[in-house]
Order: C-alpha cells, then structure tokens, then sequence
C-alpha cells in the first residue's frame, strides 16, 4: 500500500517533469489577438445594424449576437473554427462564437447516434451547463433585486 | 475608437480565461460556466456595465456578456412584472441567442459532417 502510494507520488513527479509547459506568453498573445478581432468585427456589424436597418441599440447588440452565433455555428460546419481554435485558445472559445461551436460540434460528432439522442441531446453536452448556470444565477439575481428593492 | 476599446475590452476577457486554463487545469467548459456565472454577478453589482459601456461588443460578445444580458433581462423583468419577473426575464432577453443556436446547430449538424482530424 505504502509502495503504491510512493510510485504515484514518483508518477506524479515524473509526468510533471516529462509534461511540456504551456507557452503562457503566446498562448496569451493569440487569444488576445483572436478574441480581440472577433469583438472589434461584431462592433463593426453592430454600428452597421444601426446605421444601415436604424435598429435602436439595445436591439442591434442582440441582433449582433444573434449573427456571431450564426457565423460561428457556420465556421464550424465548415471545419474553420475548429482550425483558428488550434491556435487561439480561450480567444475561439470566450467569445460566443465560441458557444455555437460548443453546440455544433458535438451535434455533428453524434450525429450518427441519430436525430434524438445524437443531435438533439448531445447539442447541449456543453451548452447546457453554461445555460444552467446562468439562468440559475440569474434567477438567483432577480430574487435578491426583488427583495432589496421592497 | 469604439473599434479600439471593443479590441481591447474583447481581447483582455478572453486572456483572462487563457491564464485560468493554462494555470489552473480548468478545461474550457469550466471556465465558460465560470464566465457566464461571473458575468451575472459582475452585471448584478454593477461592475459589468459600465465594462459595456467603454467595450461594446468587446464587452457583449464574450460570454460574460450572455450572462450580463441574463441579468440585466432578470433585473428589469422584475422592475416591471413584479417576482415572476425573476423567472422569465433572463431568459426572455436571450431567448434570439439561444433560439438561433439550436436552430442553426441542428442544420449545421445535419449539413455537415466532422472533418477528418
């Protein structure tokens, strides 16, 4: 037992010598860079959606998540997103785009387990916990204005 | 210079989340679950908007920014509908998101396979 215990604390020891270290600096550099441009473009398609369909703001910034969802579940039916997300990291991953990639993805993988337990189920494999937990927190949320606010 | 604020703002929020998963070993569903959380907390004490204010999109299109239009959908549904609010707010105000990310995952799904890795 006492022998079991030691060889894991060597395996342990080894794997964290033998394990290669992040390259924080660039990985940093490229999800600032990526996540940088994908916001500063849907800034670009906001200001459009203002300008050009005189959308008020508060509709045009949901209409502009709407179409970087739409963009981002695109891309990764094309095989793109997956490819920029090699390199990005949390630049791909953060932004929303990044949640239709988490919903599309999985989708696609599953889809030969069939329409309801592949596609329909397996969609919010990664989804859900994030909607879970916002709406949760958000539901929490409006609870405590409720009650502050009496 | 929106452009600009929007790059920044943006770029910063996604570092954040690179530090936490190559510090931490967080996988990125973590930290999503961590962001969206962090987003409704930071929107209900007031620190998520005026993020928003100076970041635009920067701020919005993060996930964070899904959680700050939970709350903010939350709050005012409840300023206007009374405890019920607290139910159907968030969800109201994100409802395009969501609606249009089934949608069009399930015809990306369907269209296309996954490529070869």
């Amino acid at each position: 037992m006492i022998k079991k215990v030691e060889s894991n604390k060597k395996y342990e020891e080894y794997l964290k010598k033998t394990q290669p270290k992040p390259n924080y600096f660039k990985n940093c550099l490229w999800a600032f860079i990526v996540g940088g441009l994908i916001c500063t473009f849907a800034q670009i398609v906001h200001d459009l959606f203002e300008k050009y369909l005189n959308m008020e703001h508060v509709e045009a910034t949901s209409a502009t998540v709407m179409t970087m969802i739409f963009i981002g579940a695109t891309l990764t039916g094309l095989g793109v997103y997956d490819k920029i997300g090699k390199r990005a990291g949390a630049g791909s991953i953060i932004p929303i785009t990044g949640f239709a990639n988490a919903i599309v993805a999985p989708a696609m993988e599953f889809k030969r387990e069939g329409i309801i337990f592949g596609v329909g189920a397996k969609m919010f494999i990664l989804a859900g916990p994030i909607l879970v937990h916002g709406i949760l927190a958000s539901v929490i949320v409006g609870f405590i204005h409720y009650f502050l606010k009496r | 210079m929106t452009y600009v604020y929007a790059f920044i703002v943006g770029g910063l929020i996604c570092v954040i989340g690179q530090l936490i998963m190559d510090y931490t070993k967080l996988t990125p569903a973590h930290v999503l679950v961590i962001f969206v959380t962090s987003g409704v907390i930071l929107t209900a004490v007031g620190l998520y908007e005026p993020l928003v204010k100076i970041g635009g999109a920067g701020a919005t299109i993060p996930i964070p920014g899904f959680g700050y239009a939970l709350a903010k959908g939350a709050i005012k549904a409840v300023d206007e509908n009374g405890i019920i609010g607290a139910f159907t707010g968030g969800v109201e105000a994100t409802a395009g998101g969501i609606a249009v990310a089934i949608v069009f995952g399930y015809i990306m799904a369907i269209l296309f396979n996954p490529k070869v890795k």
